[in-house]
C-alpha cells in the first residue's frame, strides 16, 4: 500500500514539476506548481509528518500559490518569448545540473543505515511536536513573528505607489 | 512485484535531489520573472522533503520543526519578493528577465 502510494504521488510530484519548466504561460506553472505541493503533503503524511502534511497545504499551496497566481493575474503576466537562456546557462548551467544531480544520487546511494518506511509506522503526533516548539525552540517561534512582521512592512513599502501618500495628505 | 513491501527512504532522498534539479533548471531555463520565482520555491520544497526524511529516519522532532521553520521564511520570502516583482514591473513594463538587465556585466 505505501509503495503504491508512493509511486502515485512521487510520479505526480515529477510530473509536476517537469510540467512547470515546459509550460510557457505562467498561471500553468502556477497550477502545476500546486500538484507538486499537494503529493508532496501526501508524501509528509506517508513519512508520518501530519502536522507538516497540513501545514504545507494551508501555507504552500493556500497562502503562498494565492499570492503567486494574485500577481500573475494582476501583472496580466502573458506567454514568455522562448530564448532557451543565455550562452553561459547552456554550456555551463546544464552540465553543472547534470553534476549536482548525479553527486547527489551516488551520495545518496551510498548512505548506510538508512531505513525503510512503512505505512503508520513512526508518526510523530502533533502534541509531540508543539511540546518541542513551544518549550524548547519558544525564541526561534517568536523571532519567527517578527520576521514575518518586517517581511509584511516591507511588501507594504515595496508594493505602494510612488506619490501615493503625497495624494493621501492633499 | 510485492506491493505489500516497505519503502527504503533512498527513494524519498532521491525524489528530493531530483525535484531539486528540476528547480535548478528552471531557475535556468525560464525566462519570466514569476516562473524563476517559483523554481526557487519548488527547490525550497525538495530540501523540505529531505528534512522530513532524515526527521523519520532519526526519529527526530526537531527535524520537522526546522521544515515549520522554513515555511515560515519561505512565506515572508515569497511575500516581499513579489512585492518587488510588482515594483520592478512598475519601473520597466516587462516580466522577461532578459530585458532586466541593468546590473549584468
Amino acid at each position: 500500500m505505501h509503495l503504491v502510494l508512493f509511486l502515485i504521488f512521487a510520479g505526480l510530484c515529477l510530473a509536476g514539476a517537469i510540467n512547470l519548466l515546459l509550460q510557457s504561460h505562467p498561471i500553468n506553472s502556477a497550477l502545476s506548481l500546486v500538484v507538486v505541493m499537494i503529493s508532496l503533503a501526501v508524501l509528509y503524511l506517508l513519512l508520518g509528518a501530519e502536522f507538516l502534511a497540513a501545514a504545507q497545504i494551508i501555507v504552500y499551496s493556500g497562502a503562498i500559490m494565492v499570492l503567486f497566481v494574485f500577481v500573475v493575474m494582476l501583472l496580466n503576466a502573458g506567454r514568455e518569448e522562448r530564448t532557451l537562456g543565455s550562452k553561459v546557462a547552456k554550456t555551463l548551467g546544464f552540465p553543472a545540473v547534470v553534476a549536482v544531480m548525479g553527486v547527489l544520487a551516488t551520495i545518496i546511494l551510498h548512505l548506510q543505515g538508512m531505513g525503510t518506511v512503512a505505512i503508520n509506522q513512526g508518526l510523530i503526533p502533533t502534541e509531540e511536536l508543539s511540546r518541542v516548539l513551544f518549550h524548547e525552540l519558544l525564541l526561534p517561534f517568536e523571532i519567527t513573528s517578527i520576521l514575518i512582521l518586517i517581511a509584511i512592512l516591507g511588501a507594504v513599502a515595496l508594493a505602494r505607489q510612488e506619490g501615493s501618500e503625497r495624494r493621501l495628505t492633499k | 512485484m510485492n506491493f505489500a513491501q516497505d519503502v527504503p527512504l533512498t527513494w524519498y532522498l532521491l525524489l528530493s535531489a531530483a525535484l531539486f534539479s528540476l528547480g535548478i533548471m528552471g531557475f535556468l531555463i525560464k525566462r519570466n520573472l514569476i516562473t524563476v520565482f517559483m523554481s526557487i520555491e519548488l527547490m525550497l520544497n525538495a530540501v523540505n522533503l529531505s528534512f522530513v526524511t532524515f526527521a523519520h529516519q532519526w526519529h527526530m522532532v526537531k527535524g520537522q520543526i526546522f521544515v515549520f521553520f522554513v515555511m515560515m521564511v519561505a512565506a515572508a520570502e515569497a511575500a516581499v519578493g513579489l512585492a518587488i516583482i510588482i515594483a520592478v514591473f512598475r519601473a520597466r513594463a516587462t516580466l522577461a528577465v532578459d530585458r532586466i538587465d541593468l546590473m549584468k556585466l
